[in-house]
């Protein structure tokens, strides 16, 4: 028997994969009921834009939720999370690809070139195919934690270049983009201060250690 | 550079021991709903295009056909009023449909000054009864790569210029639209500088085909659509088709546009549809129909938007690359 703590999690984690597909459970919906509006495929295009960048910006916002509200178990949902931007990333890139381009390789290719926001959507897309195909425990374990780690900080690289994306493609009012840059913004501020103060404590306790063997 | 952490994470936080969802079984479900989406909206494609009976404007009389309409199957009413950039309402193209519902068209004056002999302060009613009212079925190109056929009714514009008598040493018509921010919320904020500017050359204003709209599907202009009158210059991207309308201005030199002066290397002041010039943002070679199935190929864009045959004359000699 599982301990009710455990079972909890399980439970958690299975109402949010289902909550986490409603957003295209809704666009389904929409579409066979003839919802999608004028152009479709900009609807299609949008949504799953915006739960890319909304996933990643959940999956970055795990550890700072995790630490500062004590609940250690979040990190449960970060790698759902992190697939879930994965995925709707991939919908968004399929829905460019076969509904806007239909295939045009080489057109794609010139749009790539070309056009700065989708580089930089590209870019955001391909640094998460590393983390999604090394999401697995069997990844972590044959890869080594801090390693793992190293890599899967790809994150922060993809987060902002889908931020940027967002940013370049607006023909005019940036408030949108803008707010997820903010929120992007604040998540990567987080890990910057933990990070500057654990350093600035090494060094507090490196002196108190040298302090201490000068005065023996 | 490697960011140092200290080891408060025990490894297996990082690493939970059994993972409800294994990546399979997500891929699997990805997939399934995946094939659910395409087949919904395979679904929806099929009974899509449909034209609708048209709103609740007032019936125009008299309409005459005009030989300038093109055959193509036109847009929905419903899609027409229901996906435009109109940014004095709002960024959405689905948004402005209910935000323009309660704007105001009555009492409208459009005032026609600058370099003519006879300038007017001219009342909407009498406008609309200025020239016999023709229906004109256009293609409608917009810049961000969608397009319509619109069944417009109006008049050329140049039979509205012809009342000031314009000056000889006219050269462009600026045209301005209503500022009106307690009517038009983005006129609060600095989307784009207000009020919304626009400007055609004096043979471009005068030529035939430069439509005065005020009218849709044989009715007034939805407000949505920039009622009570507005622009329809179909060899143009869309932007150029200035709405609700309430000053035109002849002048010399060439005057100032929104989109311009928002971003110069992206909109010229002449904005021709040209699938040979590139936008930064979006491919002009073709274009994907408003009302057409999801998976309906787009539709290669035409040379002044199949309008060369009318148009091109006005632009022999220029170098269209370099005034885009």
């Amino acid at each position: 028997m599982l301990p009710l703590r455990e079972k909890l999690i399980r439970t958690l984690k299975f109402l949010g994969f289902l909550l986490f597909l409603s957003p295209l459970a809704l666009l389904v919906w929409k579409g066979f009921h003839d919802r999608l509006g004028a152009n479709p495929v900009d609807v299609i295009t949008r949504t799953t834009g915006r739960w890319t960048l909304i996933f990643l910006l959940l999956t970055l916002s795990v550890t700072p939720l995790r630490k500062l509200s004590r609940l250690p178990w979040l990190i449960r949902f970060r790698r759902m999370l992190g697939l879930f931007a994965f995925f709707y990333g991939s919908l968004h890139l399929m829905t460019y690809v076969w509904l806007d381009k239909f295939f045009d390789f080489p057109m794609m290719l010139h749009d790539i070139i070309k056009r700065r926001f989708i580089t930089a959507g590209l870019t955001a897309w391909t640094l998460m195919l590393p983390l999604a195909f090394t999401s697995t425990s069997g990844w972590i374990r044959r890869l080594g934690g801090k390693r793992w780690q190293t890599l899967h900080r790809l994150i922060y690289f993809s987060a902002a270049a889908g931020v940027i994306h967002f940013i370049w493609l607006v023909k005019a009012d940036l408030r949108q983009p803008l707010t997820y840059c903010a929120i992007l913004a604040v998540l990567l501020a987080y890990r910057i201060v933990v990070w500057a103060v654990a350093k600035l404590r090494s060094k507090a306790s490196l002196a108190v250690v040298e302090a201490g063997s000068t005065t023996k | 550079m490697l960011i140092k952490k200290p080891t408060d994470i025990p490894s297996s936080e990082i690493t939970p021991k059994s993972a409800f969802l294994n990546r399979r079984k997500f891929i699997t479900g990805a997939a399934a709903t995946g094939a659910a989406i395409a087949a919904g909206l395979y679904l929806r494609g099929m009974d899509g295009g449909k034209a609708e009976a048209a709103g609740t404007g007032a019936k125009l009389a008299g309409i005459v056909k005009s030989p300038f309409s093109v055959t193509e199957p036109q847009t929905s009413f419903k899609d027409i009023t229901n996906y435009n950039n109109y940014y004095e309402f709002s960024t959405d193209k689905y948004e402005p449909n209910g935000l323009a519902a309660n704007f105001r068209t009555r009492p409208w004056t459009v005032s026609i000054e600058g370099l003519v002999k006879k300038p007017k302060k001219i009342d909407i009613d009498a406008i609309m009864k200025l020239a016999p009212l023709e229906e004109r079925i256009y293609r409608h190109r917009c810049v961000e790569g969608w397009s319509m056929v619109i069944p417009w009714v109006g008049y050329p514009l140049s039979n509205l210029l012809k009342q000031v008598e314009p000056l000889g040493n006219t050269k462009f018509v600026a045209f301005e639209t209503v500022f009106a921010p307690d009517q038009m919320p983005n006129q609060k904020r600095s989307v784009l500088p207000w009020p919304y500017v626009e400007g055609l050359r004096m043979d471009e204003a005068m030529h035939p085909l430069t439509l005065l709209a005020l009218g849709l599907y044989d009715e007034t202009l939805p407000n949505v659509d920039g009622a009570p009158l507005r622009l329809a210059v179909p060899w143009k991207y869309g932007f150029k088709s200035i709405k609700a309308i309430v000053k035109i201005k002849l002048v010399e030199n060439m005057p100032p546009t929104t989109w311009n002066i928002s971003a110069p290397d992206e909109y010229g002041f002449y904005s021709n549809v040209n699938p040979t010039v590139d936008h930064p943002r979006w491919s002009q070679a073709s274009e994907r129909r408003i009302g057409e199935s999801l998976f309906a190929h787009k539709h290669p864009t035409l040379m002044f938007n199949g309008y060369g045959d009318q148009v091109a004359s006005l632009y022999s000699g220029m170098d269209l690359r370099k005034n885009f």
